[in-house]
């Protein structure tokens, strides 16, 4: 079960980097979306996963669900929420006021 | 009792929170957040004798025990740069309450300013890998908003590749964490720490720093510093002061964290790479810095090289290179405020940000010209100032760890710095005025006041060299043996 969800975070990182990879902005905020998905998969995975338990140790449990990787990656989606959200906007208004849509039309002329 | 650590976190997030209801009210936007940071820089005062006398403060969030609750850790080392970074928030919140930037005050400047400084002092005292990550956050969000806030062309398309930068590292980050808590199952720094120690640092784990070295490489400029000078000179004069002083000096705290509390086992490999990633930085930086003829980017290059420098004592790894190194460090977050308020300022007054479009400005604003006269000696490491100390050991820690070559390249480096901005001096203060008196652009003594307030810190920490060292002692002590770190963040008292 771990082998295929980490080759599953393998698929998602290379669809990210292609995505990261273009000119077109929303593509790229679209690629930092995958790229946290694959992060949390991993982070779930290295918990270990499937023992079929609950997150609880007492004195007679032989076998428990690690909960700590659930509260890692919790908090990671509420952060990765956010700056999603905000990277949206920025590009938006990027966009308003520049009229460019790709990275290469932002690049223009530097002063030196 | 120890609830007082939490403060210098929660105390500008409350304020900033308090301030978004009096979004009209400028008067109290000013001064309301230069009240809370004032409260944080007495309060970590406060905490710097505490930890000073009884040793290293640990706060359990809900009384969760260690290593299983989030906890924060007070040694004097963090408690240092709290100190020290929440003053040099203070001054920069003064400058901006008057320079009266309205446009982007009336879109919270300061709310945002706090949060940035509440995700900072997090980042130093926590005591949690993953707690880390998240004030990371706080603080980066806190700057993205600040970054593009005014909407200018240049500060969006800056912002946006500054942003995917720092996503980039974000993930890189998480990836590390996913990584060692799948490799040792904890998360707590001292704890982390003990199990490497027992697991010996193998191969793995060694592969897994060099992750969390590029991650803190990222954030602190150290050789991966292509992002920075474009967006640190994108800012007007407060924030970017603000961003110079503090990001950069979270990402080296992390490093010295990371490199003398977790993976010390093998430093002929990790520190020596850091070594030679810091020659690359203060090589670029120089280059950088004597390349460019707008202010703005000279200013910057030279906080890329100051990285470079600060980290030669890591490379070295020996109890004079890291006292040099936090010397350094509480130096840098001083007169980097000082050098981006002071660039702004010459922004603002001339218009003008290349350094030979203008001259004479000595002869217009003669106090501002000294304090830049000042600031460049201190810059430079020149005796009576802050950088001084310093240098001094940072380069006595290197030649005793035998790194002749690193040495040599960071004495270089420390004359570009002053070369670099001796000739903005020579060209911009001195010869011809071409700015008539009458037309001259006023400068309020108030906005000269938080820059007159840095130049005299920075000469009193030179001259107090005393005063300080028992203190850059003691914390230097606790990075060089982990073990006391271990013992104040674990054992139960």
């Amino acid at each position: 079960m771990e082998t295929m969800i980490i080759l599953l975070v393998g698929v998602l990182v290379s669809t990210a980097t292609y995505l990261l990879l273009s000119k077109n902005m929303i593509r790229i905020v679209l690629g930092t979306a995958i790229l946290s998905h694959a992060i949390h998969l991993l982070l779930m995975t290295m918990g270990g996963l499937k023992q079929g338990s609950v997150p609880i140790l007492g004195d007679q449990a032989d076998t428990y669900t690690d909960a700590l990787p659930q509260a890692l990656i919790l908090t990671a989606i509420v952060i990765s929420f956010a700056v999603t959200a905000f990277f949206l906007v920025l590009v938006y208004r990027t966009y308003q006021t520049t009229g460019a849509d790709n990275l290469y039309d932002l690049k223009g002329p530097h002063d030196e | 009792m120890n609830n007082i650590l939490v403060f210098p976190m929660i105390v500008p997030i409350l304020a900033a929170m308090l301030l978004l209801f009096f979004r009209s009210n400028r008067s109290i936007q000013r001064w309301g957040s230069v009240g809370a940071m004032a409260a944080v820089f007495l309060i970590s005062m406060w905490i710097l004798q505490q930890v000073m006398r009884r040793g290293i403060l640990r706060l359990d969030f809900g009384e969760w025990l260690p290593p299983f609750g989030i906890t924060f850790v007070a040694d004097i080392f963090a408690v240092l740069l709290v100190t020290v970074s929440s003053l040099v928030t203070v001054l920069c919140l003064v400058y901006a309450a008057f320079v009266k930037d309205e446009k982007r005050e009336s879109f919270f400047l300061y709310p945002f300013s706090l949060l940035l400084a509440a995700g900072v002092n997090g980042s130093f005292l926590t005591g949690d890998l993953f707690n880390l990550f998240v004030c990371f956050e706080v603080m980066l969000l806190a700057s993205y908003a600040l970054m593009t806030l005014g909407g200018e062309k240049k500060q969006l398309t800056e912002g946006i590749k500054y942003m995917l930068i720092n996503i980039l590292s974000s993930w890189l980050f998480l990836l590390g964490i996913a990584y060692l808590y799948g490799t040792l199952g904890t998360l707590n720094m001292a704890h982390l720490s003990l199990r490497i120690a027992e697991a010996g640092q193998p191969p793995l784990l060694t592969t897994i720093s060099i992750l969390f070295l590029v991650v803190f490489s990222l954030k602190a400029g150290l050789v991966l510093y292509f992002w920075l000078p474009g967006s640190y000179s994108a800012l007007p004069a407060a924030i970017s002061a603000l961003f110079a002083a503090l990001l950069t000096k979270v990402g080296v705290y992390a490093l010295f964290r990371t490199f003398t509390l977790l993976f010390y086992h093998e430093p002929s490999f990790t520190h020596t790479i850091i070594g030679y990633m810091a020659a690359a930085t203060m090589i670029g930086g120089s280059i950088g810095a004597l390349a460019h003829r707008d202010v703005r980017k000279i200013a910057s290059y030279n906080v890329v090289i100051a990285i470079g420098f600060i980290l030669v004592g890591l490379a070295s790894y020996n109890e004079a290179g890291i006292q040099g190194s936090i010397y350094y460090l509480i130096h840098d977050i001083v007169i980097k405020g000082l050098l981006f308020l002071l660039v702004g300022t010459i922004v603002h007054l001339t218009g003008k940000s290349r350094f030979d479009e203008e001259s004479g400005l000595i002869a217009n604003y003669p106090l501002f010209g000294w304090l830049f006269f000042i600031m460049i000696l201190s810059l430079g490491g020149i005796p009576p100032f802050s950088g001084f100390a310093g240098k001094l050991f940072i380069g006595e820690g290197a030649i005793g760890a035998g790194h002749y070559g690193l040495t040599a390249v960071a004495f270089l480096s420390s004359l570009f710095v002053l070369y670099s901005l001796l000739r903005v001096f020579l060209i911009m203060f001195w010869g011809e005025s071409t700015i008539m008196s009458k037309n001259q652009v006023p400068l309020p003594i108030g906005t000269l006041a938080p820059l007159l307030a840095l130049g005299i810190l920075t000469t009193v920490l030179g001259l107090g060299m005393d005063v300080l060292s028992p203190y850059i002692s003691e914390a230097a002590d606790v990075l060089m043996n982990p073990d006391l770190y271990i013992k104040g963040a674990l054992q139960n008292n």
